[in-house]
C-alpha cells in the first residue's frame, strides 16, 4: 500500500491540532472538479471530527489537463506568504468553474492581498518551485489522480464520499489508540 | 490475479500499430529503459487517470532517458482520439488483433473480462524486465513504484 514519503512538516498548510490521533493530507488541483467535490466534504469532515483531525492540503496541479490549475496553486501558496492560504484555498474552490488570472487578483483582493504583487509573482512564478516540490513529493508518495487523500501516512484507496471518509478517520483513530496506548 | 512476467525475464519483442499507419517494436528502443504500463481501458471517467498521471510526470520519466508506452486492447483509432483528447505526449500501442495478444504473454491478460490488468513493467536498456507489479483492476497504482525501479536501474 501507498504511503506518504514526505511526511507532514511545519512548512505545511494545516488546519487542526498538530497532535490530532488523525491527520488527513489531500493532494489537490483546484481545477479538478472531483476535487471540489472533495472540498465540502473534507469541510464537513473538519465538523465531525473536531480537534481530532488536522487536515493537510497539499498542491497536485494536473497541468496538462487544467490550464489554470498551476496558477491557482501558485495563488495560494503567495497569499500563504501573507497568512492567507485557507481563504484563499477555500475561495478558489468555491470559484473553481470560473478561475483565470483574473478571478484570482479578485479573490486575493477580498483578503488584502495586493494584486500587482500577485501578478508579478504569478508571472515570475515565484511559488513555482514550492508546487513543484509538492508535486513531486505527491508522485513518489504514490499520488494517483486528484484528489489522493492520505490518512496518517497511508493513501486512502476507497471513494471519497463523507461515509467512507468518515470511516477511514474512524479505523485510523482507532488504530492509533492501539498505538499509543501501547496495546 | 494473473501471474505477470517476473524481474530477471528478458522482455518478449512485440510489434503492435502506435498509430493508423505506424508500428513500434520494443526492440527498437533497446538501449534506453522503457516503461510498459497495460491499462484496461481508454476513457475511464476520472481526472488523472493513469495514463494522464504518467503524461503530468513525464519531465521526471525524461530524466532517465526512459520511454513510457501505455498498452490496452483498445483499436487505434480509439488510442488517437483518447490521446488527443488527454494531450498525451507519449505513444499508446493497440493490442487489439489479435486481442490481447501482448498481454497475455506478459501475462498481463483478464481472460473473463477482455482486457488487460494494470501491470507494469520497467524494462532496462538491454531488454530485460527489471521490476514489475500488478495493480488490483480498480486501483490506478501511481507512479512511485515506478520512479523507484528506474532509479535503481544501474546506468
Amino acid at each position: 500500500m501507498a504511503r506518504l514519503k514526505t511526511p507532514v512538516g511545519p512548512d505545511d498548510h494545516a488546519q487542526g491540532p498538530v497532535d490530532a490521533p488523525v491527520t488527513l493530507v489531500e493532494y489537490g488541483d483546484y481545477e479538478c472538479p472531483h476535487c471540489g467535490h472533495a472540498y465540502p466534504i473534507v469541510k464537513a469532515l473538519q465538523q465531525e471530527f473536531g480537534n481530532a483531525l488536522r487536515f493537510v492540503f497539499r498542491n497536485f496541479p494536473l497541468r496538462e489537463m487544467h490550464p489554470h490549475a498551476e496558477a491557482a496553486a501558485e495563488a495560494a501558496e503567495f497569499a500563504a506568504t501573507h497568512e492567507r492560504f485557507w481563504e484563499m484555498h477555500d475561495a478558489i474552490f468555491e470559484n473553481q468553474r470560473r478561475l483565470s488570472e483574473s478571478t484570482l487578483v479578485e479573490l486575493g483582493k477580498r483578503y488584502g492581498l495586493d494584486g500587482n504583487a500577485l501578478r508579478s509573482a504569478l508571472a515570475g512564478g515565484a511559488f513555482a518551485e514550492r508546487v513543484a516540490h509538492d508535486f513531486s513529493g505527491g508522485v513518489r508518495s504514490g499520488v494517483n489522480g486528484t484528489p489522493t487523500f492520505f490518512l496518517n501516512g497511508m493513501r486512502h484507496d476507497g471513494d471519497f464520499e463523507q461515509e467512507t471518509l468518515a470511516g477511514a478517520i474512524r479505523a485510523a483513530m482507532h488504530a492509533e489508540k492501539s498505538t499509543r496506548s501501547g496495546t | 490475479m494473473s501471474h505477470i512476467l517476473a524481474p530477471g525475464t528478458p522482455a518478449p519483442d512485440f510489434t503492435l500499430p502506435v498509430t493508423p499507419d505506424q508500428k513500434l517494436s520494443l526492440s527498437e528502443l533497446r538501449g534506453q529503459p522503457v516503461v510498459l504500463a497495460f491499462y484496461p481501458a481508454d476513457w475511464s471517467p476520472v481526472c488523472g487517470d493513469q495514463m494522464a498521471l504518467y503524461n503530468e510526470i513525464m519531465p521526471e520519466f525524461r530524466r532517465f532517458n526512459a520511454e513510457v508506452l501505455g498498452i490496452s486492447v483498445d483499436g487505434v483509432w480509439c488510442h488517437a482520439a483518447f490521446a488527443h483528447d488527454r494531450k498525451l505526449h507519449f505513444p499508446l500501442l493497440a493490442d487489439f488483433e489479435p486481442k490481447g495478444a501482448v498481454a497475455r504473454v506478459y501475462g498481463a491478460y483478464r481472460e473473463a473480462d477482455g482486457i488487460t490488468e494494470r501491470a507494469l513493467f520497467v524494462i532496462d536498456k538491454a531488454g530485460i524486465i527489471r521490476w514489475s507489479y500488478c495493480s488490483p483492476v480498480a486501483v490506478n497504482p501511481g507512479a512511485d513504484g515506478i520512479l523507484e525501479a528506474l532509479e535503481q536501474l544501474p546506468q
